[in-house]
């Protein structure tokens, strides 16, 4: 597990009192802290609240309630300082069909406000890490799944942001793509990045999460180490998957918060 | 219970598929809206009936024996129906090429593709005959009303006319993959489409030019340029308007031809649909086309950064370019029209200026849709460091220059014989564009760019709006060209369209 390397006193990601109602209550009262130089992995069932989470700490969804600062910038007050210093990635990797992906990452560079020759230098290095060399110069159209996921990371990369915040980044990706982005989170962190994640592939949580928080009903019902987990939970020497289905099943138990 | 996999079995399902496109069509996507519907179904019937009637009662005494110019008028009638039955013809059947939809269900299972084919291009033309007769059926029941329960037959011969759309179309796109492969016939069937649908009006457009100076294809049909020109009263040319006139033996003849034509489009063509479908799908899963010049992509800040991003998909997306070039096709005639005033002394120019603003208007509320509903990556920029102001920005700049590139060289010709005329079509373009914009902004909703085709159907209203606010610009522009105090009073109009599309645009957050 990657030791956490705290640069600034400052929390890179502190969310307080955080509540989001659609038809239902989808985050109730959140708080957590991710600190700086931390991986960070946010599990949870289905509808658990994670994105909407996520969605709005980085200011992609109002919240109804609460507050969220990245590095002691104040999301809500401040959108665009806090936007200039994290990134974010989808799922669903969004991108554009007719851009190729160097063309993709000098337009995320230029959003973000990064000079021409930084953005050229830091695109052609994101390509040769992430294995896009062959495809730096076609379209995107006809890229697949893994492949326009690992040129939406680089996207999130180039602008070199201090928070990182990826929503299930290995869905889809086949085990060589998992590997090399896997990889390239851990390089960030260990250079002093903070990286917050959602998964459902516990395994990645257990390999990679320097911290796991567990949401339940739009809930943060445990969050720590591993260790703490199996304590929180007393599962004792339990794997993470036995340790999480506890925590959840035990939340769930309690019924859901109401209406 | 039909037994599955039958050719009745398939076609209750595409029935199935087929009503609720309609239903989502008619509805927005939104549910619960029946009554609303209806209501505004039967309103937009009787609009349409009124309309007929006004503009055919005072044109002919449909009762008596029809005259050679009666007779012109419902053939080019016909024929201008026909081609754009053609182009919605060849828009469906190369939808059901290049949309995958269910294709690759159908094609991995084990029922059998062609009776499902030939199911499909028999839908097909239901769907085309069906949208026809319904265009056509105000105009048919007044004709009726006016000159006798004869003309009624005009539905069989729209009926006729859908079928042998949908053979020719189906023909011509498999003649196309032949000739051309499946990756070019894409682009190439959209662009047919657009032409054959837009050719025969301004073809017709263009003879009036030139032959009586004007922009009016009524003119051009009564004119004795045409009439003295048409087809013996007993050519085989008049079948189609006799059988529309109620003449038995030619509209069965007419029913004939289409069925045949239509029959003989399904017993050809559906045993080579599942062929061409997979090649049509091998299209999307080849290789990316390759572009060497992407170190040209750099933008100095966020806004030019959104701006060229905006221009390079546009520029890259033939399918919405040709899906643009209906509305810029539009503009040969006055362009053609401008020419020809130079060298003499035209029609009033008061025609050109509202044809200009009108395109403007409709052009910039496509490019609005595809910068602002259309974005593909919609997280990306709403995640980025610009406030969301510097974003819109950007993106009305971005349908500032499609518009500027397209406009000026006409607008350039026009001001160059007179600069009063050419400063009032720059206004008029202007409002128009902004107007368009705007309506696109306040009713903006994240759609995939992909389905610019529907864009219509979003939202009602901002269709209405936008095309009200063109409409009214562009006859404010007409009157400025006579009295600009006159146009005081249009413009206060389209002011007040916008008004009233801004308080009835959805809150946003």
């Amino acid at each position: 597990m990657a030791q956490a390397s705290p640069q600034s006193s400052k929390a890179a990601l502190a969310i307080r009192d955080l509540a989001k109602c659609f038809e239902r209550p989808a985050v109730d009262g959140l708080t957590l802290r991710v600190r700086a130089g931390e991986f960070y992995t946010l599990l949870g069932p289905n509808g658990a609240g994670k994105t909407t989470t996520l969605r709005m700490a980085t200011g992609l969804l109002k919240p109804d309630r609460g507050t969220i600062s990245v590095f002691g910038i104040d999301v809500l007050a401040d959108p665009v300082g806090a936007k200039q210093i994290m990134a974010w990635l989808s799922d669903e990797p969004m991108i554009y069909d007719r851009l190729t992906p160097l063309e993709y990452l000098y337009f995320v560079a230029g959003l973000w406000g990064v000079d021409n020759d930084t953005a050229d230098a830091r695109a052609r290095d994101l390509i040769g890490w992430l294995g896009l060399a062959a495809y730096a110069q076609e379209r995107c159209e006809g890229l697949s799944k893994g492949t326009r996921q690992k040129v939406a990371l680089a996207g999130a990369l180039v602008h070199e942001p201090r928070l990182i915040i990826l929503d299930e980044p290995f869905t889809g990706l086949d085990a060589a793509s998992a590997r090399v982005v896997k990889n390239v989170l851990r390089e960030r962190v260990a250079q002093g990045c903070s990286v917050v994640m959602t998964t459902h592939i516990l395994e990645v949580a257990e390999r990679m999460a320097d911290r796991i928080g567990v949401m339940c009903d739009g809930r943060l019902v445990a969050e720590g180490t591993l260790d703490d987990l199996r304590h929180q939970a007393g599962a004792g020497h339990a794997t993470l998957e036995d340790t999480f289905l506890t925590l959840v099943n035990t939340e769930a138990a309690r019924g859901p918060i109401a209406a | 219970m039909i037994r599955a996999g039958t050719a009745a079995w398939f076609a209750q399902h595409e029935t199935r598929l087929a009503w609720r496109d309609l239903a989502w069509l008619l509805s927005g996507g939104r549910r619960r809206r029946g009554y609303a519907v209806m209501l505004g179904l039967a309103a937009f019937v009787v609009f349409m009936h009124g309309f007929a009637y006004l503009t055919l009662a005072p044109a002919a005494d449909f009762a008596a024996p029809p005259d050679t110019r009666l007779l012109v008028a419902i053939g080019g009638t016909l024929l201008l129906y026909g081609s754009l039955m053609l182009s919605q013809a060849m828009e469906a059947v190369t939808r059901a090429f290049y949309a995958r939809g269910d294709l690759d269900l159908i094609l991995s299972s084990s029922a059998s593709a062609e009776r499902l084919f030939a199911v499909r291009i028999g839908t097909m033309a239901v769907g085309i005959a069906a949208m026809s007769l319904g265009l056509a059926a105000p105009a048919i029941n007044v004709l009726a009303w006016l000159g006798g329960a004869h003309w009624l037959a005009a539905y069989g011969v729209v009926m006729a006319m859908a079928m042998a759309a949908v053979a020719v179309s189906v023909m011509l796109t498999i003649g196309l993959f032949r000739a051309i492969g499946a990756k070019r016939t894409r682009l190439v069937a959209q662009i047919v489409a657009a032409v054959i649908g837009a050719s025969f009006v301004i073809g017709v457009q263009l003879v009036a030019i030139l032959s009586v100076g004007s922009l009016s294809r009524t003119v051009l049909f009564q004119s004795e340029t045409i009439t003295n020109h048409a087809p013996d009263r007993d050519s085989w040319w008049w079948l189609p308007v006799d059988a529309a006139m109620g003449e038995g033996l030619a509209l069965i003849v007419v029913l004939a031809v289409g069925a045949i034509v239509l029959a003989g489009a399904v017993r050809f063509c559906a045993p080579r649909f599942a062929e061409l479908a997979l090649a049509a799908g091998g299209v999307s899963h080849s290789p990316a086309r390759s572009n060497g010049r992407a170190a040209n992509f750099h933008p100095k800040s966020p806004g030019q950064a959104l701006r060229r991003k905006e221009w390079l998909l546009l520029l890259r997306d033939p399918w919405l370019m040709s899906q643009s070039l209906m509305q810029l096709l539009y503009l040969l005639p006055p362009f053609f029209l401008l020419s020809r005033m130079f060298y003499e002394e035209g029609p009033s120019a008061a025609l050109l200026v509202p044809v200009l603003i009108m395109a403007a208007g409709q052009l910039a509320g496509g490019l609005a849709w595809l910068a602002i509903s259309g974005e593909d990556a919609p997280d990306l920029i709403a995640s980025a460091p610009v406030t969301a102001a510097r974003v819109w920005r950007a993106k009305a700049e971005a349908v500032a220059g499609g518009i500027g590139i397209v406009f000026s060289p006409i607008v350039f010709g026009l001001a160059i014989i007179d600069p009063v005329l050419g400063l009032i079509t720059v206004c008029g373009i202007g409002v128009a564009g902004i107007s368009a914009t705007v309506i696109q902004f306040w009713f903006r909703a994240q759609v995939k760019r992909s389905l610019f085709r529907r864009r219509h159907v979003s939202s009602r209203i901002a269709t209405f709006a936008e095309a009200l606010s063109s409409i009214i610009w562009a006859s404010a522009g007409g009157i400025a060209v006579i009295s600009l105090w006159f146009a005081i009073l249009p413009g206060a109009v389209a002011l007040a369209v916008l008004a009233g599309a801004w308080m009835l645009s959805p809150k946003r957050q």
